[in-house]
Protein backbone atom coordinates (compact mmCIF):
# COMPACT_ATOMS: atom_id res chain seq x y z
CA UNK A 1 0.00 0.00 0.00
CA UNK A 2 0.97 3.48 -0.75
CA UNK A 3 0.10 7.03 0.71
CA UNK A 4 0.30 9.86 -1.87
CA UNK A 5 0.55 13.22 -1.00
CA UNK A 6 0.36 15.74 -3.04
CA UNK A 7 0.79 19.63 -2.35
CA UNK A 8 -1.16 21.62 -4.81
CA UNK A 9 -2.38 25.34 -5.38
CA UNK A 10 -5.87 25.63 -4.16
CA UNK A 11 -8.01 25.99 -7.13
CA UNK A 12 -6.83 23.05 -8.87
CA UNK A 13 -8.12 20.81 -6.24
CA UNK A 14 -11.89 20.25 -8.35
CA UNK A 15 -9.85 19.15 -11.27
CA UNK A 16 -7.15 16.78 -8.88
CA UNK A 17 -10.63 15.30 -7.51
CA UNK A 18 -12.25 14.57 -10.64
CA UNK A 19 -9.57 13.34 -12.34
CA UNK A 20 -8.26 10.76 -9.46
CA UNK A 21 -12.31 9.90 -9.31
CA UNK A 22 -12.11 8.80 -12.66
CA UNK A 23 -8.84 7.33 -12.07
CA UNK A 24 -10.39 4.38 -9.43
CA UNK A 25 -9.45 6.19 -5.78
CA UNK A 26 -11.91 5.94 -3.25
CA UNK A 27 -11.10 8.77 -1.12
CA UNK A 28 -8.91 11.18 -0.05
CA UNK A 29 -7.97 13.60 3.01
CA UNK A 30 -7.93 17.27 2.11
CA UNK A 31 -5.98 20.15 4.36
CA UNK A 32 -5.73 23.63 3.49
CA UNK A 33 -1.76 24.10 4.68
CA UNK A 34 0.97 27.13 4.22
CA UNK A 35 4.34 26.71 2.94
CA UNK A 36 7.24 27.83 0.61
CA UNK A 37 9.67 26.87 -1.50
CA UNK A 38 12.11 28.02 -4.01
CA UNK A 39 10.06 31.06 -4.55
CA UNK A 40 10.29 31.88 -1.18
CA UNK A 41 6.39 33.37 -0.63
CA UNK A 42 4.77 36.32 -2.66
CA UNK A 43 5.11 40.42 -1.85
CA UNK A 44 1.99 42.50 -1.15
CA UNK A 45 1.65 46.03 -1.91
CA UNK A 46 -0.31 48.37 0.47
CA UNK A 47 0.16 52.04 0.04
CA UNK A 48 3.59 51.58 -1.33
CA UNK A 49 4.56 49.45 1.82
CA UNK A 50 5.60 46.03 0.56
CA UNK A 51 4.89 42.95 2.60
CA UNK A 52 6.36 40.07 1.81
CA UNK A 53 4.29 36.62 2.59
CA UNK A 54 7.16 34.10 3.70
CA UNK A 55 4.14 31.65 3.79
CA UNK A 56 1.76 30.67 0.77
CA UNK A 57 -1.89 29.30 1.38
CA UNK A 58 -1.69 25.17 -0.22
CA UNK A 59 -3.94 22.41 -0.48
CA UNK A 60 -2.43 19.21 0.51
CA UNK A 61 -4.13 15.81 -0.31
CA UNK A 62 -3.36 12.45 0.99
CA UNK A 63 -4.70 9.36 -0.79
CA UNK A 64 -4.27 5.75 0.07
CA UNK A 65 -3.85 3.16 -2.45
CA UNK A 66 -2.93 -0.26 -3.57
CA UNK A 67 0.77 -0.57 -5.06
CA UNK A 68 -0.36 -1.33 -8.33
CA UNK A 69 -2.06 1.68 -8.55
CA UNK A 70 0.44 4.39 -7.30
CA UNK A 71 2.08 4.90 -10.35
CA UNK A 72 -1.17 5.73 -12.54
CA UNK A 73 -2.02 8.13 -9.29
CA UNK A 74 0.96 10.18 -9.39
CA UNK A 75 0.54 10.94 -12.82
CA UNK A 76 -2.97 11.66 -12.55
CA UNK A 77 -1.88 13.83 -10.06
CA UNK A 78 1.09 15.38 -12.31
CA UNK A 79 -1.41 16.22 -15.16
CA UNK A 80 -4.59 17.62 -13.03
CA UNK A 81 -2.71 19.97 -10.88
CA UNK A 82 -0.19 21.13 -13.84
CA UNK A 83 -0.59 25.17 -14.38
CA UNK A 84 3.04 25.38 -15.63
CA UNK A 85 3.90 28.52 -13.44
CA UNK A 86 5.62 28.83 -10.49
CA UNK A 87 4.00 27.18 -7.08
CA UNK A 88 2.41 24.22 -8.60
CA UNK A 89 3.33 21.98 -5.78
CA UNK A 90 5.03 18.68 -4.86
CA UNK A 91 4.04 14.83 -4.67
CA UNK A 92 5.47 12.08 -2.54
CA UNK A 93 4.79 8.57 -2.22
CA UNK A 94 5.38 6.74 0.72
CA UNK A 95 4.69 3.30 2.04
CA UNK A 96 1.94 2.29 4.54
CA UNK A 97 2.77 -0.45 7.28
CA UNK A 98 -1.20 -0.54 7.88
CA UNK A 99 -4.65 0.24 7.32
CA UNK A 100 -7.63 -0.45 9.42
CA UNK A 101 -10.88 0.46 8.68
CA UNK A 102 -12.59 1.76 12.17
CA UNK A 103 -16.31 0.82 11.19
CA UNK A 104 -15.61 -3.02 10.56
CA UNK A 105 -12.47 -3.57 11.37
CA UNK A 106 -11.13 -4.23 8.14
CA UNK A 107 -7.33 -4.52 7.68
CA UNK A 108 -5.07 -3.49 4.93
CA UNK A 109 -5.84 -3.87 1.16
CA UNK A 110 -9.68 -4.30 2.28
CA UNK A 111 -9.89 -0.90 4.07
CA UNK A 112 -8.69 1.61 1.38
CA UNK B 1 -44.84 78.47 15.22
CA UNK B 2 -44.40 80.52 18.43
CA UNK B 3 -43.08 83.36 16.29
CA UNK B 4 -46.10 83.52 13.81
CA UNK B 5 -48.37 84.18 17.32
CA UNK B 6 -46.30 86.84 18.07
CA UNK B 7 -46.22 88.81 14.87
CA UNK B 8 -49.82 87.61 14.19
CA UNK B 9 -50.66 89.32 17.43
CA UNK B 10 -48.91 92.14 16.77
CA UNK B 11 -50.76 92.69 13.52
CA UNK B 12 -53.61 92.88 15.44
CA UNK B 13 -52.47 95.12 17.89
CA UNK B 14 -51.47 97.31 14.94
CA UNK B 15 -55.09 96.66 13.43
CA UNK B 16 -56.80 97.90 16.80
CA UNK B 17 -54.73 100.93 16.49
CA UNK B 18 -55.76 101.99 13.13
CA UNK B 19 -58.82 101.84 13.92
CA UNK B 20 -58.31 104.03 16.82
CA UNK B 21 -55.93 106.86 15.79
CA UNK B 22 -54.67 106.76 12.36
CA UNK B 23 -51.77 108.95 13.13
CA UNK B 24 -50.74 106.98 16.39
CA UNK B 25 -50.44 103.90 14.05
CA UNK B 26 -48.11 105.43 11.92
CA UNK B 27 -45.78 106.26 14.71
CA UNK B 28 -46.18 102.96 15.98
CA UNK B 29 -45.70 101.43 12.79
CA UNK B 30 -42.62 103.52 12.43
CA UNK B 31 -40.63 102.51 15.68
CA UNK B 32 -41.16 98.80 15.70
CA UNK B 33 -38.18 96.58 14.85
CA UNK B 34 -38.41 94.80 11.34
CA UNK B 35 -39.15 91.27 12.17
CA UNK B 36 -36.41 88.87 12.81
CA UNK B 37 -36.10 86.55 9.73
CA UNK B 38 -37.51 83.29 10.09
CA UNK B 39 -35.88 79.69 9.41
CA UNK B 40 -37.05 78.00 6.31
CA UNK B 41 -38.19 74.27 6.80
CA UNK B 42 -36.76 73.46 3.44
CA UNK B 43 -33.09 74.49 4.68
CA UNK B 44 -33.52 72.99 8.64
CA UNK B 45 -34.66 69.45 7.02
CA UNK B 46 -31.34 70.03 4.97
CA UNK B 47 -29.15 70.68 7.85
CA UNK B 48 -30.59 68.47 9.97
CA UNK B 49 -29.85 65.54 7.34
CA UNK B 50 -26.58 66.90 6.61
CA UNK B 51 -25.70 66.68 10.52
CA UNK B 52 -26.44 63.15 10.97
CA UNK B 53 -24.91 62.52 7.90
CA UNK B 54 -21.31 63.36 9.15
CA UNK B 55 -22.46 61.28 12.36
CA UNK B 56 -22.23 58.94 9.37
CA UNK B 57 -18.39 59.21 8.50
CA UNK B 58 -17.53 58.91 11.91
CA UNK B 59 -19.54 56.13 13.10
CA UNK B 60 -19.32 53.48 11.55
CA UNK B 61 -17.44 54.90 8.57
CA UNK B 62 -14.46 56.38 10.03
CA UNK B 63 -14.38 53.66 12.67
CA UNK B 64 -14.32 50.49 9.52
CA UNK B 65 -12.20 52.67 7.92
CA UNK B 66 -9.16 53.10 9.78
CA UNK B 67 -10.40 49.48 11.72
CA UNK B 68 -9.79 47.66 8.53
CA UNK B 69 -6.56 49.32 7.90
CA UNK B 70 -5.01 48.02 11.27
CA UNK B 71 -4.23 44.26 12.60
CA UNK B 72 -7.08 42.38 13.98
CA UNK B 73 -6.13 42.40 17.36
CA UNK B 74 -6.66 46.35 17.11
CA UNK B 75 -9.72 46.63 15.16
CA UNK B 76 -11.94 46.73 18.60
CA UNK B 77 -9.51 49.09 20.06
CA UNK B 78 -9.03 51.37 16.71
CA UNK B 79 -12.79 51.21 16.53
CA UNK B 80 -13.20 52.40 20.68
CA UNK B 81 -10.98 54.92 20.64
CA UNK B 82 -12.85 56.82 17.94
CA UNK B 83 -16.12 56.11 18.71
CA UNK B 84 -15.19 56.99 22.30
CA UNK B 85 -13.12 60.42 21.42
CA UNK B 86 -16.72 61.57 19.45
CA UNK B 87 -18.61 61.18 22.36
CA UNK B 88 -16.41 62.86 24.78
CA UNK B 89 -16.25 65.37 21.53
CA UNK B 90 -19.92 66.23 21.95
CA UNK B 91 -20.54 66.99 25.47
CA UNK B 92 -17.18 69.45 25.49
CA UNK B 93 -18.88 70.95 22.56
CA UNK B 94 -22.56 71.41 24.43
CA UNK B 95 -20.09 72.40 27.63
CA UNK B 96 -17.78 75.29 26.12
CA UNK B 97 -16.87 74.54 22.33
CA UNK B 98 -19.87 75.78 20.89
CA UNK B 99 -19.04 79.08 22.71
CA UNK B 100 -15.40 78.96 22.26
CA UNK B 101 -15.50 79.05 18.50
CA UNK B 102 -18.93 80.61 17.98
CA UNK B 103 -20.05 82.36 20.95
CA UNK B 104 -20.26 85.92 21.36
CA UNK B 105 -17.57 88.39 20.59
CA UNK B 106 -14.66 88.40 23.15
CA UNK B 107 -12.50 91.29 23.76
CA UNK B 108 -11.18 92.94 20.97
CA UNK B 109 -7.87 91.49 21.76
CA UNK B 110 -8.49 87.91 21.63
CA UNK B 111 -11.43 88.19 18.95
CA UNK B 112 -9.32 87.08 15.82
CA UNK B 113 -8.82 83.63 17.88
CA UNK B 114 -11.16 82.49 19.97
CA UNK B 115 -15.22 83.63 20.96
CA UNK B 116 -16.04 84.60 24.76
CA UNK B 117 -17.58 81.73 26.99
CA UNK B 118 -20.92 83.22 27.22
CA UNK B 119 -22.57 80.39 25.59
CA UNK B 120 -21.15 78.21 28.25
CA UNK B 121 -23.74 75.38 28.32
CA UNK B 122 -25.72 76.87 25.37
CA UNK B 123 -27.13 79.23 27.69
CA UNK B 124 -29.91 81.25 26.10
CA UNK B 125 -29.88 78.84 22.92
CA UNK B 126 -33.69 78.04 22.85
CA UNK B 127 -35.77 76.21 19.85
CA UNK B 128 -36.30 80.23 18.25
CA UNK B 129 -32.95 80.97 18.46
CA UNK B 130 -31.38 81.48 14.87
CA UNK B 131 -27.93 81.23 13.49
CA UNK B 132 -26.80 83.22 10.28
CA UNK B 133 -26.10 81.60 7.02
CA UNK B 134 -24.33 83.00 3.89
CA UNK B 135 -27.36 84.95 3.00
CA UNK B 136 -28.57 88.20 4.19
CA UNK B 137 -32.13 87.69 6.19
CA UNK B 138 -31.82 83.70 5.65
CA UNK B 139 -31.10 82.10 9.22
CA UNK B 140 -31.63 77.68 10.59
CA UNK B 141 -32.02 77.10 13.58
CA UNK B 142 -29.05 77.64 16.04
CA UNK B 143 -29.93 74.10 17.84
CA UNK B 144 -29.47 72.31 14.39
CA UNK B 145 -26.18 74.89 13.91
CA UNK B 146 -24.81 73.88 16.90
CA UNK B 147 -25.01 70.10 16.43
CA UNK B 148 -23.74 70.35 12.81
CA UNK B 149 -20.84 71.91 14.06
CA UNK B 150 -20.45 69.91 16.60
CA UNK B 151 -19.82 66.97 14.28
CA UNK B 152 -17.04 68.67 13.09
CA UNK B 153 -15.36 68.50 16.08
CA UNK B 154 -15.89 65.54 16.71
CA UNK B 155 -14.72 64.01 13.28
CA UNK B 156 -11.49 66.33 13.36
CA UNK B 157 -10.28 64.90 16.46
CA UNK B 158 -10.77 60.58 15.87
CA UNK B 159 -9.09 61.93 12.40
CA UNK B 160 -5.90 62.36 14.29
CA UNK B 161 -6.06 59.14 16.08
CA UNK B 162 -5.38 57.03 12.91
CA UNK B 163 -1.70 58.52 13.03
CA UNK B 164 -1.06 56.46 16.93
CA UNK B 165 -3.40 53.50 16.82
CA UNK B 166 -2.22 50.23 17.81
CA UNK B 167 0.06 51.95 20.69
CA UNK B 168 -1.70 54.71 22.26
CA UNK B 169 -3.46 53.95 25.87
CA UNK B 170 -7.26 54.71 25.66
CA UNK B 171 -6.97 56.45 28.45
CA UNK B 172 -4.49 58.55 26.87
CA UNK B 173 -6.62 59.44 24.03
CA UNK B 174 -9.26 60.72 25.91
CA UNK B 175 -7.33 62.82 27.37
CA UNK B 176 -5.68 64.14 24.30
CA UNK B 177 -9.18 64.67 23.27
CA UNK B 178 -9.99 67.23 25.56
CA UNK B 179 -7.06 69.42 25.33
CA UNK B 180 -6.22 68.95 22.02
CA UNK B 181 -9.99 70.49 21.19
CA UNK B 182 -9.77 73.29 23.46
CA UNK B 183 -6.42 74.19 22.43
CA UNK B 184 -6.12 73.84 18.59
CA UNK B 185 -9.91 72.77 17.30
CA UNK B 186 -12.31 75.04 18.69
CA UNK B 187 -10.20 78.49 18.43
CA UNK B 188 -9.13 76.94 14.85
CA UNK B 189 -12.67 76.86 13.78
CA UNK B 190 -13.54 80.19 15.21
CA UNK B 191 -10.51 81.44 13.40
CA UNK B 192 -11.85 80.34 10.13
CA UNK B 193 -15.32 80.45 10.37
CA UNK B 194 -16.92 82.91 12.82
CA UNK B 195 -17.27 86.71 12.05
CA UNK B 196 -14.10 88.58 13.53
CA UNK B 197 -12.24 85.30 13.48
CA UNK B 198 -8.46 86.33 11.87
CA UNK B 199 -8.61 83.54 8.57
CA UNK B 200 -12.20 84.89 8.40
CA UNK B 201 -11.46 88.28 8.51
CA UNK B 202 -8.79 87.78 6.48
CA UNK B 203 -10.98 86.70 3.32
CA UNK B 204 -9.11 83.04 3.58
CA UNK B 205 -11.17 80.57 1.72
CA UNK B 206 -12.45 77.22 3.08
CA UNK B 207 -15.80 76.16 2.32
CA UNK B 208 -16.31 73.18 4.39
CA UNK B 209 -13.03 72.47 6.29
CA UNK B 210 -9.84 71.94 4.55
CA UNK B 211 -8.10 73.96 7.07
CA UNK B 212 -9.94 73.93 10.00
CA UNK B 213 -10.36 69.93 9.64
CA UNK B 214 -7.58 68.17 7.64
CA UNK B 215 -4.29 70.44 7.80
CA UNK B 216 -5.37 70.88 11.31
CA UNK B 217 -6.00 67.21 12.44
CA UNK B 218 -3.07 65.85 9.64
CA UNK B 219 -0.26 68.13 10.96
CA UNK B 220 -1.60 67.06 14.74
CA UNK B 221 -1.38 63.24 13.60
CA UNK B 222 2.45 63.52 12.08
CA UNK B 223 3.50 65.37 15.31
CA UNK B 224 1.59 63.02 17.50
CA UNK B 225 3.10 60.38 15.79
CA UNK B 226 6.64 61.37 16.05
CA UNK B 227 6.00 62.19 20.06
CA UNK B 228 4.90 58.64 20.75
CA UNK B 229 7.35 56.54 18.75
CA UNK B 230 6.84 53.74 16.06
CA UNK B 231 5.07 50.83 16.70
CA UNK B 232 7.30 47.74 17.64
CA UNK B 233 8.34 45.63 14.84
CA UNK B 234 7.04 48.60 12.16
CA UNK B 235 9.37 48.15 8.75
CA UNK B 236 10.19 44.89 9.70
CA UNK B 237 7.01 42.78 10.68
CA UNK B 238 4.01 42.51 8.13
CA UNK B 239 1.73 45.08 9.66
CA UNK B 240 -0.54 44.65 6.46
CA UNK B 241 -4.08 45.75 6.71
CA UNK B 242 -5.98 42.76 8.36
CA UNK B 243 -9.76 43.52 6.39
CA UNK B 244 -9.27 45.42 3.13
CA UNK B 245 -13.00 44.93 2.75
CA UNK B 246 -14.25 46.64 5.76
CA UNK B 247 -11.60 49.69 4.44
CA UNK B 248 -13.65 50.25 1.17
CA UNK B 249 -17.11 49.71 3.47
CA UNK B 250 -15.88 52.69 5.47
CA UNK B 251 -14.31 54.51 2.60
CA UNK B 252 -18.12 54.13 1.31
CA UNK B 253 -19.89 55.76 4.61
CA UNK B 254 -17.44 58.47 4.27
CA UNK B 255 -18.16 59.12 0.81
CA UNK B 256 -21.84 59.11 1.48
CA UNK B 257 -21.40 61.21 4.86
CA UNK B 258 -19.01 63.35 2.76
CA UNK B 259 -21.69 64.85 1.23
CA UNK B 260 -23.24 66.00 4.52
CA UNK B 261 -19.94 67.80 5.34
CA UNK B 262 -19.71 69.55 2.32
CA UNK B 263 -23.27 70.16 0.86
CA UNK B 264 -23.91 70.72 4.65
CA UNK B 265 -21.46 73.72 4.86
CA UNK B 266 -23.76 75.70 2.62
CA UNK B 267 -26.10 75.91 5.52
CA UNK B 268 -29.10 76.46 2.98
CA UNK B 269 -30.47 74.12 0.22
CA UNK B 270 -29.45 76.10 -2.60
CA UNK B 271 -27.19 76.03 -5.68
CA UNK B 272 -24.01 76.75 -3.33
CA UNK B 273 -25.26 73.03 -1.90
CA UNK B 274 -25.74 71.79 -5.03
CA UNK B 275 -22.24 73.18 -6.00
CA UNK B 276 -20.62 71.61 -3.36
CA UNK B 277 -22.06 68.17 -4.21
CA UNK B 278 -21.34 67.56 -7.32
CA UNK B 279 -17.74 68.96 -6.92
CA UNK B 280 -18.31 66.17 -3.93
CA UNK B 281 -18.75 63.59 -6.89
CA UNK B 282 -16.62 64.76 -9.16
CA UNK B 283 -13.22 65.40 -7.57
CA UNK B 284 -13.44 61.97 -5.69
CA UNK B 285 -14.11 59.86 -9.09
CA UNK B 286 -11.17 61.91 -10.55
CA UNK B 287 -8.72 61.14 -7.19
CA UNK B 288 -9.54 57.72 -7.32
CA UNK B 289 -8.45 57.14 -10.64
CA UNK B 290 -5.64 59.14 -10.27
CA UNK B 291 -4.31 56.84 -7.60
CA UNK B 292 -4.56 53.85 -9.07
CA UNK B 293 -3.28 55.40 -12.56
CA UNK B 294 -0.25 56.60 -10.43
CA UNK B 295 0.18 53.23 -8.51
CA UNK B 296 0.32 52.01 -12.03
CA UNK B 297 3.31 54.41 -13.33
CA UNK B 298 5.10 53.57 -9.69
CA UNK B 299 5.72 49.64 -11.18
CA UNK B 300 2.40 48.34 -9.29
CA UNK B 301 -0.92 46.89 -9.61
CA UNK B 302 -3.91 49.22 -9.42
CA UNK B 303 -5.15 47.79 -5.94
CA UNK B 304 -8.36 48.24 -3.95
CA UNK B 305 -6.53 50.09 -1.05
CA UNK B 306 -5.46 52.76 -3.94
CA UNK B 307 -8.82 53.05 -5.19
CA UNK B 308 -9.90 53.79 -1.64
CA UNK B 309 -7.00 55.71 -0.56
CA UNK B 310 -7.88 57.74 -4.06
CA UNK B 311 -11.30 58.35 -2.58
CA UNK B 312 -10.22 59.86 0.86
CA UNK B 313 -7.81 62.02 -1.30
CA UNK B 314 -9.96 63.75 -3.30
CA UNK B 315 -12.85 63.97 -0.34
CA UNK B 316 -10.02 66.01 1.66
CA UNK B 317 -9.12 68.16 -1.58
CA UNK B 318 -12.21 69.13 -2.91
CA UNK B 319 -13.40 69.63 1.20
CA UNK B 320 -12.36 73.86 1.49
CA UNK B 321 -13.09 73.83 -2.58
CA UNK B 322 -16.67 72.39 -2.31
CA UNK B 323 -18.41 75.41 -3.11
CA UNK B 324 -15.41 77.58 -4.00
CA UNK B 325 -14.90 75.74 -7.48
CA UNK B 326 -16.47 75.13 -10.82
CA UNK B 327 -16.49 71.27 -11.06
CA UNK B 328 -13.64 70.93 -13.44
CA UNK B 329 -11.56 73.01 -11.11
CA UNK B 330 -12.80 70.24 -8.36
CA UNK B 331 -11.51 67.52 -11.49
CA UNK B 332 -8.40 68.76 -11.23
CA UNK B 333 -7.84 69.40 -7.46
CA UNK B 334 -8.58 65.79 -7.10
CA UNK B 335 -6.20 64.43 -9.56
CA UNK B 336 -3.48 66.73 -8.20
CA UNK B 337 -3.81 65.80 -4.82
CA UNK B 338 -4.45 61.91 -5.31
CA UNK B 339 -0.49 61.90 -7.18
CA UNK B 340 0.56 64.24 -4.24
CA UNK B 341 -0.93 62.41 -1.28
CA UNK B 342 0.60 58.78 -3.27
CA UNK B 343 4.44 60.14 -2.94
CA UNK B 344 3.69 61.57 0.21
CA UNK B 345 2.71 57.97 1.51
CA UNK B 346 4.36 55.54 -0.95
CA UNK B 347 7.96 57.44 -1.20
CA UNK B 348 8.20 60.03 1.72
CA UNK B 349 6.88 58.68 4.47
CA UNK B 350 9.28 55.31 3.95
CA UNK B 351 12.48 56.96 3.02
CA UNK B 352 11.83 59.69 6.81
CA UNK B 353 10.75 56.45 8.33
CA UNK B 354 8.07 58.22 10.39
CA UNK B 355 5.21 55.71 11.71
CA UNK B 356 1.90 57.65 10.42
CA UNK B 357 0.16 54.22 10.84
CA UNK B 358 -2.82 54.53 8.78
CA UNK B 359 -1.89 57.99 6.72
CA UNK B 360 -3.55 60.39 8.45
CA UNK B 361 -1.13 62.65 7.44
CA UNK B 362 -0.04 61.42 4.60
CA UNK B 363 -3.59 61.79 3.14
CA UNK B 364 -5.29 64.50 5.54
CA UNK B 365 -2.35 66.88 6.31
CA UNK B 366 -1.29 66.75 2.77
CA UNK B 367 -4.65 66.58 0.61
CA UNK B 368 -5.95 69.15 3.26
CA UNK B 369 -2.74 71.63 2.22
CA UNK B 370 -3.29 70.59 -1.71
CA UNK B 371 -6.56 71.42 -1.07
CA UNK B 372 -6.57 74.66 0.65
CA UNK B 373 -3.95 76.38 -1.75
CA UNK B 374 -5.70 75.07 -4.76
CA UNK B 375 -8.83 76.88 -3.39
CA UNK B 376 -7.13 79.77 -4.11
CA UNK B 377 -6.44 78.79 -8.01
CA UNK B 378 -9.83 77.11 -8.90
CA UNK B 379 -12.27 79.96 -7.19
CA UNK B 380 -11.23 81.81 -10.23
CA UNK B 381 -14.47 82.47 -12.58
CA UNK B 382 -11.76 82.18 -15.27
CA UNK B 383 -11.69 78.64 -14.21
CA UNK B 384 -15.62 77.84 -13.85
CA UNK B 385 -15.14 78.97 -10.06
CA UNK B 386 -17.74 80.94 -8.49
CA UNK B 387 -15.23 83.86 -7.65
CA UNK B 388 -16.59 87.74 -8.59
CA UNK B 389 -14.49 89.18 -11.89
CA UNK B 390 -12.53 91.46 -9.51
CA UNK B 391 -10.93 88.29 -8.18
CA UNK B 392 -7.42 88.48 -7.63
CA UNK B 393 -5.78 85.24 -7.74
CA UNK B 394 -2.00 86.41 -6.38
CA UNK B 395 -3.40 88.22 -3.18
CA UNK B 396 -6.08 84.92 -2.25
CA UNK B 397 -3.24 83.09 -3.06
CA UNK B 398 -1.40 84.56 -0.22
CA UNK B 399 -4.31 84.69 2.33
CA UNK B 400 -4.14 80.91 1.84
CA UNK B 401 -0.50 79.82 2.34
CA UNK B 402 -1.00 82.10 5.57
CA UNK B 403 -4.07 80.75 6.83
CA UNK B 404 -2.35 77.39 5.61
CA UNK B 405 0.87 78.09 7.28
CA UNK B 406 -0.47 79.46 10.40
CA UNK B 407 -2.88 76.59 11.12
CA UNK B 408 0.13 74.29 10.80
CA UNK B 409 2.29 75.89 13.35
CA UNK B 410 -1.04 76.51 15.65
CA UNK B 411 -1.69 72.91 15.44
CA UNK B 412 1.73 71.77 15.88
CA UNK B 413 2.17 73.57 18.94
CA UNK B 414 -1.44 72.77 20.34
CA UNK B 415 -0.87 68.85 20.12
CA UNK B 416 2.75 69.13 21.41
CA UNK B 417 1.15 70.83 24.38
CA UNK B 418 -1.94 68.01 24.41
CA UNK B 419 0.33 64.66 23.81
CA UNK B 420 2.73 65.76 26.61
CA UNK B 421 0.03 66.44 28.86
CA UNK B 422 -1.72 63.38 28.04
CA UNK B 423 1.91 61.56 28.71
CA UNK B 424 2.31 63.32 32.57
CA UNK B 425 -1.54 61.74 33.41
CA UNK B 426 -1.44 58.84 31.42
CA UNK B 427 1.53 57.43 30.18
CA UNK B 428 0.50 57.69 27.08
CA UNK B 429 1.80 54.10 25.66
CA UNK B 430 1.13 51.31 26.23
CA UNK B 431 3.35 48.65 27.72
CA UNK B 432 5.36 46.48 24.86
CA UNK B 433 3.55 43.60 26.57
CA UNK B 434 0.27 45.02 25.66
CA UNK B 435 1.60 45.80 22.03
CA UNK B 436 2.55 42.64 21.54
CA UNK B 437 -0.61 40.84 22.45
CA UNK B 438 -3.36 43.80 20.74
CA UNK B 439 -4.58 46.67 22.27
CA UNK B 440 -7.93 44.66 22.14
CA UNK B 441 -7.28 42.37 24.70
CA UNK B 442 -5.21 44.78 26.67
CA UNK B 443 -6.84 47.84 26.83
CA UNK B 444 -10.70 46.74 26.65
CA UNK B 445 -10.77 43.16 27.26
CA UNK B 446 -12.77 41.95 24.16
CA UNK B 447 -11.48 40.35 20.92
CA UNK B 448 -12.54 41.49 17.26
CA UNK B 449 -13.12 37.93 15.97
CA UNK B 450 -14.00 34.96 17.68
CA UNK B 451 -13.64 31.67 16.11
Amino acid sequence: MKLVIAVIKPFKLDEVREALSAAGVQGMTVTEVKGFGRQKGQTEIYRGAEYTTNMVPKIKIEVAIEDSQASHVVETIQQAAHTGSIGDGKIFVMDIGQAVRIRTGETNETAL
Amino acid sequence: MKFDLKSLGLALAGAALVAAAPALAQEAAAAAPAPAPVPNKGDTAFMMVATVLVLLMILPGLQLFYGGLTRSKNMLSTMTQIGAATCFAMLIWVVYGYSMAFGPDASDGLKPYVSSFDKLFLAGITPDSTAATFTDGVVIPEYVFVAFQMTFAAITVSLVLGSVVERIKFSAVMVFTLVWLTLVYFPIAHMVWAAGGLFFEMGALDFAGGTVVHINAGVSALVAALILGKRIGYQKDSMAPHSLTLTLVGTGLLWVGWFGFNAGSALEANGSAGLAMINTFVATAAAALAWMITERAFGHKPSSLGLASGIIAGLVAVTPAAGNSGPFGAICLGIVAAVVCYVFVAVVKPKLGYDDSLDAFGIHGVGGIVGAIGTGIVYAPSLGGPGGADFDMGAQLGTQFAAVGFTIGWAALGTVVAIYFAKLITGLRVSPEVEREGLDLGEHGERAYNN
